[in-house]
């Protein structure tokens, strides 16, 4: 039963859009490129009394998470944005507001980091702060976008979980192109998602204290239950994802294939690339060549098993990073990919890794068809000449 | 101006901290917490405040605490207030919640000043404390921007060129006042009534509010922890630390200080100005008290005193 109509806006739009809808109480957060539109649009819906929001414009993005770990301690549901530099400035207190087990969420439009300056897509920012114990996904479209931000503060706020969520969209490529996207009435959002019950608050009539000194006889500790929640939140992607369905029609998962069966090999990627990864795929099968198309849509917690079963009938792949990881044996999604194989004693699937786009720079059909068919012949040789090779890249 | 008898018997910091012996933020965090007029949050600074009084699992706070980092304790109760507010307008939150952010003069005179310039500017309605031991104390003292000229610390050690920090202390209560906000004071330990009115009268306020309390260190200003509230007794009858307040455009010297106590009084009984009194650096002596009795005229003429 799909409660829905459907609205034309950009990925921007539509994420302050989804927000509003979660009836969030406090959103903090700093203008950046392409993020902006985030920012404005939210700012609308205050100034025209259409959302019952603290809004807080803060001096910078470090005060942004800051004030939003505050507010989130006080058992509001906080929601914020950013992008690349911000991201970056940020560093710092994404560990404590996941240190803290604080459920905010937040979108992260992505894009690269400076220097040189650049305002366009890859995905450095938020690969920057891999570590940063956030759950992670990534969305391919606006719709995407939509649909992660509502299941994100139901994961997040679980109180199994209790950890903070990153969505990310490609800057540009999702934030500021104009898409048809079928939303929820509000009420069935409501449904979906209740208010926050915050389990752990600031509450005056039972003092607790919160982020103190942990020496070593007890950090350890801590870091492991943040670490036993990031595996409670995988169980919980399933268990929200399968409840939205009922809602929406839309079916999530920590991964998005197309193709695998009967295939032997697969292009491996996140984000908005994974659309034309999946044309280029189906002009091949005309051809009579099969190369499966696997979108993570969760990369943390990683989804290694679900991986696994995915690609075990295969022989080789191709992980496509659209970030450098300078002097790293491969991109980051590909040595997670290799990890999971290696977990798995998969050591006989073929893996090479090509890094692509940094900086907006486009990743054309052709170049995908060559990959294909790199992967295709890696499959019948078993052999990788190239472990990593920069697609698209001037001599 | 209360009197003993007025204070809360109710202990909301300590017994159970580790700050030193002698310790001026210790007792200025004491005396904070007796001007507290209800439900109240307390967000707080890195610095040996946070690191002392909250070693997990023991707990010397009373009152709900929260330490996110070293820099941005206006930022992180800007945030408690917007949540707080927001839940009391949805009906999910009755009582109004005091919210107080504390910071040390590094958290605040220096990598802070950022995130309190915001909050200040968006004038959510929290008390900034900054309780000033002019160095960064919990790393071993080391010169903030708060540290007064001619001081020693580790990294403006007094050498055979340079007499200890060379540059002057940053007025941190005129940055805050030129924001527009209601109320800004200065207090010192030495003068508890002064200065828990000044804390409450900032809770009161609608509105940001900051109070700057000098909170002498004996580690790090080399004297002896006996000796502390003299010291910071010292500082105000020597015009060294002048106890003043603003208070809706209006400035008030709240403790005067006629008949001054030469400057050497309060500098001699501290280790971090010892080098001043070689014959070599007298000089810098007069320049500290050119400078000090320049300040507290400068004062005094804002709060219309002759």
């Amino acid at each position: 039963m799909e409660k829905m109509k459907v609205v034309g806006l950009s990925g921007d739009q539509i994420a302050a859009y989804a927000a509003k809808q979660c009836r969030v109480d406090v959103v903090s957060a700093y203008p950046i490129t392409p993020q902006t539109i985030i920012v404005e649009e939210y700012s609308n819906y205050v100034a025209n009394g259409e959302v019952d929001t603290e809004f807080i414009c803060v001096e910078s993005e470090h005060s942004a998470m800051s004030a939003c770990i505050g507010a989130s301690l006080t058992g509001a549901r906080v929601f914020t944005a950013t992008s690349s530099q911000g991201l970056a400035l940020m560093h710092e207190m994404l560990y404590i507001a996941s240190g803290l087990r604080c459920p905010i969420v937040m979108c992260v439009v992505n894009r690269a980091l400076s220097a040189p300056i650049n305002i366009h897509c890859d995905h450095s920012d938020m690969m920057g702060s891999r570590d940063c114990g956030w759950i992670q996904v990534f969305a391919e479209n606006a719709q995407e976008v939509y649909d992660w931000v509502i299941q994100a503060f139901k994961i997040a706020e679980d109180r199994e979980v209790l950890l903070p969520m990153a969505v990310n969209l490609d800057g540009f490529t999702i934030s500021h192109a104009l898409e048809d996207i079928r939303v929820l009435e509000d009420g069935a959002v409501d449904e979906f998602l209740p208010e926050r019950e915050a389990v752990y608050r600031l509450d005056p009539d039972n003092p607790i204290l919160v982020g103190p000194l942990v020496l070593p006889d007890y950090y350890f500790e801590f870091k492991v239950q943040q670490e036993e929640a990031m595996r409670k939140a995988a169980e919980k992607i399933g268990e929200v994802t399968r409840e939205y369905y009922e809602y929406s029609s839309r079916k999530y998962a920590p991964i998005d294939p197309f193709n695998v069966e009967g295939a032997n090999t697969a292009l491996i990627a996140m984000g908005s690339t994974a659309g034309m990864l999946r044309t280029v795929a189906r002009q091949l099968e005309r051809e009579g060549k099969r190369v499966a198309v696997i979108k993570l849509w969760l990369y943390r917690p990683f989804p290694g098993d679900e991986l696994i079963k995915l690609v075990e009938d295969m022989e080789s792949l191709i992980v496509l990073d659209r970030t450098l990881s300078f002097g790293a044996p491969v991109g980051p999604l590909c040595s997670d990919v290799i990890a999971a194989l290696y977990n798995a004693g998969r050591c006989d699937i073929r893996v090479a890794n090509a890094v692509y786009g940094l900086g907006g720079r486009d990743l054309t059909p052709a170049e995908v068809e060559e990959l294909s068919m790199k992967a295709l012949k890696m499959a019948e040789t078993k052999m990788v000449d190239k472990r990593m090779e920069f697609i698209g890249v001037r001599e | 101006m209360v009197t003993l008898r007025e204070l809360p018997v109710e202990e909301l910091f300590g017994p159970g901290h580790r700050l030193c012996a002698g310790c001026g933020p210790a007792i200025s965090m004491r005396m904070l917490t007796k001007a507290f007029r209800g439900p109240t949050v307390v967000t707080n600074a890195t610095g040996c405040v946070e690191v002392a009084s909250s070693i997990y699992p023991f707990n010397a706070w009373g009152v709900p605490w929260v330490h996110t980092a070293f820099e941005n304790a206006a930022a992180t109760a800007s945030g408690i207030e917007a949540g707080f507010k927001a839940l009391r307008r949805k009906g999910k939150l009755e009582r109004n919640v005091d919210v107080i952010a504390i910071g040390g003069d590094g958290g605040t005179f220096d990598i802070g000043i950022q995130a309190l310039s915001g909050a200040l500017e968006r004038g959510h309605d929290f008390v900034y404390l900054c309780y000033d031991n002019e160095a960064y104390m919990n790393t071993g003292i080391q010169r903030s921007g708060a540290t007064p000229h001619g001081a020693a610390t580790t990294t403006s050690p007094a050498g055979s060129k340079i007499p200890g920090k060379p540059e002057w202390k940053k007025d941190l209560i005129g940055i805050c006042i030129a924001h527009g906000i209601d109320y800004a004071a200065t207090a010192s330990i030495a003068y508890w009534n002064d200065y828990v009115t000044k804390v409450r009268k900032a809770i009161e306020v609608d509105g940001p509010a900051v109070v700057h309390v000098l909170a002498p260190c004996p580690l790090g200003w080399r004297s002896e922890p006996k000796d502390t509230i003299k010291i910071a007794k010292l500082a105000v009858q020597t015009r060294f630390f002048p106890i003043y307040e603003y208070d809706k455009g209006t400035y008030r010297l709240s403790i005067k200080v006629p008949n001054p106590k030469p400057v050497e009084e309060f500098l001699k009984l501290q280790g971090r100005f010892r080098h001043l009194f070689q014959p070599e650096f007298a000089d810098e002596i007069r320049k500290i008290q050119d400078y000090v009795d320049r300040n507290y005229e400068r004062i005094a003429k804002l709060s219309g005193e002759p």
